[in-house]
């Protein structure tokens, strides 16, 4: 085993030290040292998309990205993303169009259509499946989650 | 699964990367995106002691553009490269081959200097660095040496670096009438077939044109046969046949639960002579 080593992470607008050894995965760091269990783990192979968090403002799958590497960085997860009791316009959305059935994929599929909508606020129904291309849901066939997002994105254009 | 353990070190500096790579031997590998390797290190495919961190190395950021030569640093995620509008106006092949890459949270954290140094069969930069004649620069201990794309991929993951190097960047002509076509495997996006077309055009005659696949083969490599057979040719019209015998010419096809042999054979055709059409649209 080698050394623990420190790290700091702004996570969800706190800062979060502790000794990790260098190969706990981000996503781990989240769910068992922090306590972050929205953020799911859903394959071995880096392409489910259920560990989607944004790591500097970029979406980035935290099972493919070692703590250490997130060492002095910002990382929100969906657990950041509301604003108290007042629901984040994607979580809104997801709430009224039926945007999930488990639920399972829900995290990260919300994580990285906030990482599209960020880039590109009034993408098409084309630009929106190939931006959370990244996630794969068992469940819903995707056009109740693409439905989600075009509500989010009418509504924070509206706001 | 969880990766065996290794030692952690962040470079501040090329140099400081150098020699820790010297320093930890064998043991020691460049964590950069790390879209590749932590994969490959969590089904202990590789069980690195030593991961030094290049990753966030502002040497080797950077697009530039000098004389009509573009620079691109290793350390330049997929994302940067498809959202640059210096590569978009003069060398649209390659903004728009990184924008196709796997998925936008890979395309946020893998580099184009991982992307070429592990030389995975399926990747698509390679086939477009080797189309565009490019020129790979990479740092050791005894400084600077470069080497062209069509010579560093060799073999299956495995190109012309050794141990104690580092991909500093890569640089080639802008080129407006070149393009990738690929045929993608559905999940992860890497290229079953992926051919780049770059070509020097006189009106609607080919005047010479430099043709590279990946996915079919071991490595991304030149098809000679339809470089050939493109000289003179007047395009769009010639490109199904120039691009006819692209396939069979191959030494080595790849074959696994994705297509057989004879079907990426027929495919690098097809995507060659989608490629070259598409290179010849932008003429
Ligand atoms: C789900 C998924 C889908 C993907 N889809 C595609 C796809 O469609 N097309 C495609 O082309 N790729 C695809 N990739 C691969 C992706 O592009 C990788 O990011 C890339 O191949 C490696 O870049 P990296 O920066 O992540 O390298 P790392 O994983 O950090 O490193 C890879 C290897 O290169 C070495 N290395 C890294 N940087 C340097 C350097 N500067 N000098 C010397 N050696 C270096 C490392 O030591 C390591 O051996 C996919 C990956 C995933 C996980
Ligand atoms: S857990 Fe599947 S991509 Fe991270
Ligand atoms: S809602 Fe079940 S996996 Fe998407």
């Amino acid at each position: 085993m080698s050394e623990p080593v420190p790290i700091t992470i702004n996570v969800n607008g706190r800062k979060r030290s502790a000794m990790v050894e260098p190969r706990l995965l981000l996503v781990h760091f989240l769910r068992e040292s922090l306590n972050l269990t929205g953020t799911h783990v859903g394959c071995d192979t880096s392409q489910c998309g259920a560990c989607t968090v944004l790591l500097d403002g970029s979406s980035a799958k935290s099972c493919t990205v070692f703590a250490v590497q997130a060492d002095g960085s910002e990382v929100q997860t969906i657990e950041g993303l509301a604003d108290g009791d007042e629901l984040h316009p994607l979580q809104d959305g997801f709430w009224e169009e039926h945007g999930l059935q488990c639920g399972y994929c829900t995290p990260g599929m919300i994580m990285s259509a906030v990482n599209l909508l960020e880039e590109n606020p009034a993408p098409s129904e084309a630009e929106i499946r190939e931006g959370i291309s990244g996630n794969l849901c068992r469940c819903t066939g995707y056009q109740h989650i693409v439905n989600a997002i075009q509500h989010a994105a009418e509504r924070m254009a509206q706001s | 699964m969880i990766p065996t353990a290794f030692e952690y070190r962040r470079a501040g500096s090329v140099a400081e990367a150098l020699s820790l790579l010297q320093e930890g031997g064998p043991e020691a590998k460049l964590l950069a995106g790390g879209h590749s390797l932590i994969p490959m290190m969590k089904q202990r495919l590789a069980e690195p002691g030593l991961l030094i961190d290049i990753g966030g190395l502002d040497e080797l950021r950077g697009i530039q553009e000098d004389g009509g030569e573009i620079a691109i640093g290793a350390a330049v995620t997929h994302a940067e490269i498809a959202a640059s509008d210096l590569l978009r106006d003069q060398a649209p092949i390659v903004a728009e081959t990184a924008a196709n890459i796997g998925d936008a949270q890979v395309r946020n954290r893998g580099t184009i200097g991982g992307s070429l140094a592990h030389a995975d069969p399926g990747a698509d930069l390679p086939a477009v660095m080797v189309a565009l004649d490019a020129t790979i620069a990479l740092l050791g201990p005894n400084g600077e040496r470069k080497v062209q794309a069509e010579d560093f991929f060799q073999d299956i993951l495995t190109v012309d670096l050794a141990e104690d190097e580092i991909v500093t960047g890569v640089c080639f002509q802008a080129c407006r009438s070149a393009a990738y076509a690929k045929l993608e495997q559905r999940a992860s996006k890497f290229a079953l077939v992926g051919v780049a077309a770059a070509l020097s055009l006189d009106g609607g005659t080919c005047s010479s044109a430099r043709v590279a696949v990946t996915g079919a083969s071991s490595h991304a490599q030149r098809l000679s046969g339809v470089e050939g057979a493109l000289a003179g040719a007047s395009l769009p019209d010639g490109a199904g046949d120039a691009a006819s015998g692209a396939g069979d010419a191959l030494d080595f096809v790849n074959e696994d639960l994705h297509g057989s042999e004879e079907y990426r054979r027929a495919m690098t055709a097809v995507f060659a002579r989608r490629a070259i059409e598409a290179a010849a649209g932008r003429g």
